[in-house]
């Protein structure tokens, strides 16, 4: 499936599910959080949320800033 | 002797500094200035994970002791009240469970353009109004309007944050007047109502001369990670903070024309 990750194209294997994606990026999922298609996923819910061809998600972090 | 506590939203503090942990040229850096400038809140930014480089695995929580500081999630690079909500979201779900302290306050920064990075007044007031209805703590960066500053305060905000003069332009407080008018129209029957400037210290003398003028805090990034030397500006602004508000506690003397002599008149052996 394709999907759109922080505005860039990705493919994964179909039923990946948000943990699966941040595992695919080596993230921890303690420091990012998660949109899909705009709705914030709670992290206990990354590993049941699956994903769709189409979807759209969002990765954040927090930076440096004032 | 110190200076009184602040108590802002949830959280009572000791230190009326807040600093950013933007701009620093390395994390290192960033830490050191942290400890140097004696702040307990430090202002951290939410933005895309770099998915491929990541600044070699490091993420700039690591460098922030969660014992030691409480972050506040901006909105910073916002320009409107939908992405200032979004953003705030963002950071709520990120410190929710993460063992940091900050997951229930935010500071709303909503801009005009990217020019004068000057807050745009319309969009800060809504987004602030759909925040505090979804129970968010808002520390809300506006301008020293002295009626805008009133309607932020009657719309709920936590504290109201005026900018001194725009951000990272290091020019002060540029209106100590209005500033003057703000803190009196907003702690009328309410003196601990938080006034924080924020944004426009270049120096620790302008850090001084805004807790002179009895702000509650002031709030600074550039000043520090910019300065030649960031650690030693950090702890400038630390002891500027704390002497403006000693000084601000103490109460000043009036400003007089004509002078008036410390040395007793009478005994002279001229006289």
């Amino acid at each position: 499936m394709e999907l759109c990750v922080n505005g860039e194209k990705l493919h994964l294997p179909d039923g990946a599910t948000i943990q699966a994606l941040l595992d695919h990026y080596k993230l921890q999922s303690v420091r990012v959080a998660v949109e899909l298609n705009r709705d914030i996923v709670a992290k206990k819910a990354y590993v049941t949320t699956g994903l769709k061809s189409g979807d759209t998600v969002e990765i954040v972090t927090f930076v440096g800033g004032g | 002797m110190t200076s009184t506590t602040l108590k802002i939203g949830p959280y009572e503090l000791q230190s009326r500094l807040i600093v950013g942990t933007g701009k620093y040229s390395s994390l290192e850096l960033m830490q050191k200035c942290h400890h140097e400038s004696g702040a307990q809140v430090v202002t951290v930014a939410v933005r895309r994970e770099r998915l491929l480089d990541k600044n070699s695995g490091r993420n700039i929580l690591d460098f922030i002791d969660p014992q030691k500081y409480i972050l506040l999630p901006n909105t910073a690079g916002c320009f409107n009240a939908e992405e200032v909500v979004r953003v705030a979201k963002l950071g709520r779900e990120m410190l929710t469970g993460s063992g940091y302290r900050g997951a229930d306050w935010v500071k709303l920064e909503c801009l005009g353009d990217t020019k004068t990075l000057l807050p745009e007044p319309v969009g800060t007031l809504e987004a602030l109004k759909t925040l505090v209805k979804d129970g968010f703590q808002v520390l809300v960066y506006c301008s020293d309007d002295v009626m805008l500053c009133k309607r932020i305060k009657e719309a709920g905000a936590a504290a109201v944050m005026p900018a001194g003069s725009p951000i990272g332009s290091g020019q002060g407080v540029l209106n100590p007047n209005a500033i003057r008018i703000i803190l009196e129209q907003l702690k009328e029957n309410d003196p601990t109502y938080p006034v924080i400037v924020d944004a426009g210290v270049g120096t620790a003398s302008d850090v001084a001369a805004a807790m002179e003028l009895g702000v509650d805090a002031v709030l600074l990034n550039t000043a520090v990670a910019a300065a030649a030397e960031p650690a030693k500006m950090a702890r400038a602004m630390m002891l500027a903070t704390e002497s403006g508000r000693l000084a601000y506690e103490a109460g000043r003397i009036p400003r007089k024309l004509y002078a008036t002599a410390s040395s007793p008149w009478e005994g002279r052996i001229n006289a």
